[in-house]
C-alpha cells in the first residue's frame, strides 16, 4: 500500500475569480484615494466624515449578503443542490464580517461625534441584532457535522433569520420614537463630491465583497472535496486490511 | 383535515401526559421563574419606583429565561429509543408534530405564567387584578411567538451536543421585536398608556407571530427528515 497516493482532481475556480480579484485590488484604494482627494474635508466633522466613506458602503453590501443568503436558501431548500448552500454559508460569513466592520466603523465615528461609543438609534441597534442573528446561522453551522443536515437547518435559520430583518428594524424604530430621542441622519443632506466618493466606495466594496465571497465559496468546494477523497481513502484502506 | 387535527390532538396529550405523570420540569422552570424574580429584586434595589417603571421588562425577560428551559426537553424525550424516528414513520403531515409540540409548549409555558405573574405582582405590588384582562391578552400573543419560535429552534438545537447554548443563541437574537413589542404593551396596560400605543405594539404581537407561526410550519418539514 505504499504507492503514491494520488490527490483528487481539483475543481478549478470560477473564470471571474482572478480578475475581480484584482479588480478588488485596485478599486479599493482608488476609492480611498478618491474619497480624500476630490471631496474636501467637512465643516463640522473635518476628515472624521470620510469613515462615512467605508461605513455606510460596508453596512449596504453586507445587508446585500444577507439577502443572498436568504435567496441561496430558498433555492437549497428547492433544489437541494448543495452548490446553494456553499453559497449562503460563504456569504453569511463575509456579510457577518462587514457588518462587524460596520459597527466598528460606526464606533469610531460616533465617540468624537456624539460623545459615545454607542447609542440606540434604530439603524445602529437593528445591525447589532442581525450580527447576532447570523453569528448564531454560523454557529449552528459548525455544530452540525452531517452535511445534508447542516445545509438543510442552517437554510431554515437563513430564511426565518432574513424574515426578522424589516421587523426589527421597525419595531426598534417605534420603541425609540416613543422615548422621543434625537437620531442624526447621516445619510441627509450630502454634497455631490461626497455622493461621488460614497458610489465610488460602494462600487470598491461591492467588488471586494464579489471576491471574497466567490473565494470562499470556492474554499468550501475545496474542502467538501478533501473530505470525501480522505473517507474515499480510508475506506479502500480498510478494505485493503480485509 | 379532521385527520389532521387529531394527529395533532394525539401529540399534544402523549406530550403533556409526559410532563403530567413526572412534573419534574413544571416543578423546576416554576422554581427557575420565582428565583429570576427575587434576583430581579435583590439586583434592582429596595427601590419601589424603579422597580415600578421596570416591571414590565422584568416580567418578560424571567418568561424568556425560564420558558427557553422547556423548549429543548419537548424533542429530548423523543431522541431516547428511537421515538422521534417513530413518531415520524408514523403516516400523515409532518406538520402536525410541529403544531402538536407548539400547543404544549404553549400550554406549558403559559402554565408557569399563571403561577409566575401572580407572584410577580405580590413581589413588586403590581396592579394584576385591576387589569387582569389586557394583560392576560399580551401574556398570550406575547407566549404564542416566543414558544413558536422556541418550538421551532429547538427542533434543531435539541439534536446537537451544544445544545444548552445554540438554543438561546438561535432564539434571543430573534425575539428582539416580541420583547420590545410586550414590554411596551406590559408597561403601558399597568402603568397607564400615555402615548395611546398599547394597540400598535399588540398589532405588532399579532403580526410577529403570524409571520413566524406560518413561516417555521413551512420549514419545518426540513428541519425534522433525517
Amino acid at each position: 500500500m505504499n504507492k503514491a497516493v494520488q490527490g483528487p482532481e481539483v475543481i478549478a475556480p470560477p473564470r471571474w475569480l482572478t480578475p475581480v480579484g484584482w479588480a478588488a485590488l485596485l478599486a479599493f484604494p482608488a476609492a480611498q484615494i478618491t474619497g480624500f482627494l476630490i471631496s474636501a474635508p467637512d465643516r463640522a466633522m473635518g476628515n472624521l466624515q470620510k469613515i462615512m466613506y467605508v461605513h455606510v458602503p460596508s453596512a449596504w453590501v453586507a445587508m446585500v449578503g444577507f439577502f443572498v443568503v436568504f435567496v441561496a436558501s430558498v433555492r437549497y431548500l428547492w433544489s437541494r443542490d448543495l452548490k446553494h448552500d456553499r453559497l449562503a454559508a460563504a456569504t453569511a460569513e463575509v456579510s457577518v464580517l462587514f457588518t462587524g466592520l460596520t459597527l466598528a466603523l460606526g464606533s469610531i465615528w460616533g465617540r468624537p461625534t456624539w460623545g459615545i461609543w454607542w447609542t440606540w438609534d434604530p439603524r445602529l441597534t437593528s445591525t447589532a441584532i442581525m450580527l447576532l442573528i447570523y453569528v448564531a446561522y454560523l454557529a449552528l453551522r459548525s455544530f452540525t457535522e452531517d452535511e445534508e443536515r447542516r445545509a438543510r437547518w442552517s437554510a431554515a435559520v437563513g430564511i426565518l433569520g432574513f424574515l426578522n430583518v424589516p421587523i426589527v428594524y421597525f419595531s426598534v424604530k417605534w420603541w425609540r420614537t416613543l422615548h422621543q430621542v434625537q437620531t442624526v441622519d447621516v445619510t441627509g443632506a450630502i454634497g455631490s463630491a461626497y455622493a461621488i466618493s460614497l458610489l465610488i466606495n460602494s462600487i470598491a466594496f461591492m467588488i471586494l465583497f464579489a471576491w471574497l465571497v466567490g473565494l470562499r465559496t470556492q474554499l468550501a468546494g475545496l474542502e467538501r472535496q478533501r473530505e470525501a477523497w480522505l473517507e474515499e481513502q480510508a475506506l479502500s484502506r480498510s478494505d485493503a486490511h480485509v | 383535515m379532521n385527520a389532521e387535527i387529531q394527529r395533532v390532538g394525539a401529540i399534544v396529550w402523549k406530550d403533556l401526559t409526559a410532563e403530567r405523570r413526572t412534573k419534574a420540569n413544571f416543578n423546576s422552570v416554576v422554581f427557575l421563574a420565582g428565583m429570576i424574580l427575587l434576583l430581579f429584586g435583590f439586583a434592582i434595589g429596595p427601590g419601589g419606583e424603579i422597580i415600578d417603571a421596570i416591571s414590565g421588562g422584568v416580567l418578560w425577560l424571567t418568561v424568556l429565561f425560564s420558558g427557553v428551559l422547556s423548549f429543548n426537553r419537548s424533542y429530548e424525550q423523543e431522541l431516547e429509543n428511537g421515538a422521534l424516528e417513530m413518531l415520524l414513520l408514523y403516516p400523515g403531515d409532518r406538520r402536525a408534530i410541529f403544531v402538536g409540540k407548539l400547543l404544549a409548549n404553549l400550554f406549558f409555558v403559559l402554565l408557569v405564567e399563571v403561577v409566575m405573574v401572580p407572584l410577580a405582582a405580590l413581589l413588586y405590588d403590581l396592579p394584576l387584578w385591576a387589569h387582569i384582562g389586557p394583560l392576560a391578552l399580551v401574556l398570550v400573543l406575547g407566549t404564542i411567538g416566543f414558544v413558536t419560535l422556541g418550538t421551532f429552534y429547538a427542533a434543531m438545537a435539541s439534536r446537537l451536543r451544544a445544545r444548552e447554548v445554540m438554543l438561546p443563541l438561535l432564539l434571543f437574537p430573534m425575539l428582539v421585536p416580541l420583547l420590545v413589542g410586550a414590554v411596551q404593551a406590559t408597561g403601558g396596560i399597568l402603568h397607564g398608556d400615555l402615548m395611546g400605543s398599547t394597540a400598535s405594539w399588540l398589532k405588532l404581537l399579532v403580526v410577529f407571530d403570524v409571520i413566524f407561526f406560518v413561516a417555521a410550519l413551512l420549514a419545518f418539514e426540513h428541519i425534522i427528515e433525517d
